[in-house]
């Protein structure tokens, strides 16, 4: 049912024959989200030290004995109320990105959030989660002992920004648009990585500075001029920013084709 | 293939928006039961989600929108073909009286093993401290133990203030999340296929027989089922089933006998696991609250047949809850 046809990726097929990729968090990342974690889980104790300290008006015994309680709660209870509470997430993977996935791609199960939780206890031994990273390192789906007894792996999920490309590419003329067979060569010859690099060129123009802006744009048309060479006269006097957007429109807007 | 993408969007988002909805719906309040219509309408999205990722799979410029559709699919395919209970609201009597003790009925034979593993570092640890009375300072670090046990006796026997006023519920407290962080730790050790487990629940048989041959020595018999059964007879127990989770834990690890692969075989047990610590991690609460608050007064406060009855009565009411509590139900089930 599944294929790993890369060590950062999980891949899923469903039954359909869809395929879906989950990117798999590395130790790095999840060791800075769970430091978050960890600095909540002070805050907490610290907050529950005050005001379970204000039982020791009544009795001494009482506030200590609640004090215990709510740290052992809190430490042990922190990561399964929020991964149940969040769907998998904590402050800290919230605050990363990061997300705790069952490992078939199902949904995430009360038992499975326990599990990996409590194996918590040896993936810290001896010290700083060291066994836990080690077999994070070692294991291809970046699972660490907890996830591995508990089926689960914990993905990278970015934030997903569609490109505003009707601010980008209206009222522009194309020239290139008289050349079809052409932007269809482009189309096929263009990987997922370099349309993506042209449209955020496009996208964050403004961010660069004046210099860079020149140079990257320059850049991207040499680039592209090696894949499909447009006639000399569609070219002639358009900028390098102009060569790109119609490249970009090119991909975005076949000009052929008006329905799905 | 070659789609229009603007196009392909604005036709398709509608029915991906209404898909979100929908899974927001169910992940905010797992308990939902949809109906007939509304289920087909989700596996109709679903199906749509999935053929629009199959579309814009091939068409390279737009991997932000594969990536949306994919997390979407991901979520929708979670719920469609998952094949396990879902979530329901919490029924704690019923988990404690009826899926607690069949779980522990069902992995009976690793509590054995506990048992078993516990009774052969008990028979150690006596046997050591008989050859050599002097080891008793390595295999009993605890300090109000390494003396003679008639003397601990004596002062206890003649003690006039209680020493645990004003303290007792810190005690209780502390108990219970030491002796609970004991039992994730054996539980947890499971992982080591059961090796760490086991050992740890050898280790503590071997302090237990040290100290029980130490008192039997000393002619303390009495004073010492006195002490310890009040709250042992649920501790050790305790302890036992978390050793018991670590080897079910381990038991799937190992696979011996059961065809299924790995992945499956760990999912068929995270319930019991689960179970069995929680269920566990009670009775510990129980045993702390007993520890502090009874077990440490004896005679003449509290005669020792009170104390050793008490402990007796909390033995057989909890093997006849392990073995019985639930077994109306699940015969009439199967």
């Amino acid at each position: 049912m599944k294929a790993y046809h890369k060590t950062n990726f999980l891949t899923i097929t469903t039954p359909e024959g869809i395929e879906f990729s989950l990117q798999l968090a590395g130790p790095v990342t999840r060791f800075l989200a769970w430091s978050v974690d960890l600095l909540v889980i002070l805050a907490a104790n610290k907050l529950l030290n005050v005001m379970f300290g204000l039982l020791g008006i009544i009795s001494r015994d009482f506030a200590t004995a609640t004090t215990f309680i709510g740290f052992f709660l809190v430490s042990i209870g922190y990561g399964i109320v929020m991964e149940w509470y969040w769907q998998g997430q904590t402050l800290g993977k919230r605050l990363l990105r990061l997300r705790v996935s069952d490992v078939s791609g199902m949904r995430l199960q009360f038992s499975q959030i326990v599990i990996r939780n409590l194996l918590r206890f040896v993936d810290a031994l001896p010290a700083f989660y060291l066994v836990g990273g080690l077999a994070c390192l070692l294991n291809r789906r970046a699972q660490r002992l907890g996830d591995f007894a508990g089926n689960t792996v914990v993905v990278w999920t970015p934030r997903i920004n569609e490109p505003d490309l009707d601010q980008l590419l209206k009222g522009k003329y194309n020239s290139f648009r008289k050349h079809p067979h052409l932007e269809a060569r482009l189309r096929q010859r263009l990987s997922p990585q370099e349309a993506q690099i042209a449209i955020q060129a496009l996208v964050r123009r403004d961010e660069f500075d004046p210099q860079a802006r020149i140079e990257l744009f320059q850049t991207l048309v040499s680039h592209f001029k090696t894949l499909v060479t447009f006639p000399q006269e569609t070219t002639d006097g358009i900028s390098d920013e102009q060569y790109v957007r119609n490249i970009v429109e090119a991909l975005l807007h076949p000009k052929s084709l008006k329905k799905i | 293939m070659i789609i229009d993408l603007q196009n392909f969007i604005s036709v398709e988002r509608p029915y991906w928006r209404e898909l979100e909805a929908v899974l927001d719906k169910l992940e905010k309040r797992p308990e939902l039961k949809l109906t007939l219509s509304q289920l087909e309408r989700l596996h109709y999205l679903y199906q749509r989600a999935s053929a629009d990722l199959a579309k814009i799979m091939t068409f390279s410029a737009e991997p932000n929108t594969r990536v949306y559709l994919e997390s979407l699919v991901a979520r929708a395919f979670a719920d469609i073909h998952e094949t396990r209970k879902k979530a329901h609201r919490l029924a704690p009597l019923r988990w404690f009286f009826l899926t607690f003790p069949r779980t522990f009925r069902k992995h009976v034979g690793a509590f054995a093993l506990c048992l078993i593993a516990m009774m052969v570092g008990s028979g150690f640890g006596a046997f050591v401290l008989a050859v050599d009375p002097d080891s008793k300072v390595v295999m009993l670090p605890f300090p109000h133990l390494q003396g003679d046990p008639s003397d601990r006796v004596e002062q206890e026997e003649t003690v006039n203030n209680d020493r645990l006023e004003r303290s007792k519920a810190s005690f209780s407290s502390y108990l219970m999340t030491h002796n609970t962080k004991v039992s994730i730790y054996t539980l947890a050790m499971g992982i080591t296929w059961g090796i760490g487990t086991l050992m740890m629940l050898f280790y503590n048989g071997v302090i237990l027989g040290a100290v029980a041959l130490d008192y039997v020595m000393a002619g303390e018999t009495l004073f010492l089922l006195g002490w310890l059964l009040p709250h042992g007879s649920i501790e050790i127990p305790a302890i036992l089933i978390a050793g018991q989770s670590g080897l079910v834990l381990a038991g799937a690890l190992i696979g011996w006998g059961d065809p299924i692969p790995l992945r499956l075989r760990l999912r068929k047990i995270g319930g019991d696991l689960v179970t069995l610590i929680f269920g566990g991690a009670l009775m510990l609460v129980w045993a702390g609250i007993v520890e502090a608050f009874f077990s440490q007064y004896h005679e003449p406060v509290l005669p020792y047949e009170i104390k050793i009855g008490f402990g007796v009565l909390e033995l057989i009411v909890l093997f006849l809850f392990l073995a019985k509590s639930g077994q109306r139900s699940e015969k009439k089930k199967s």
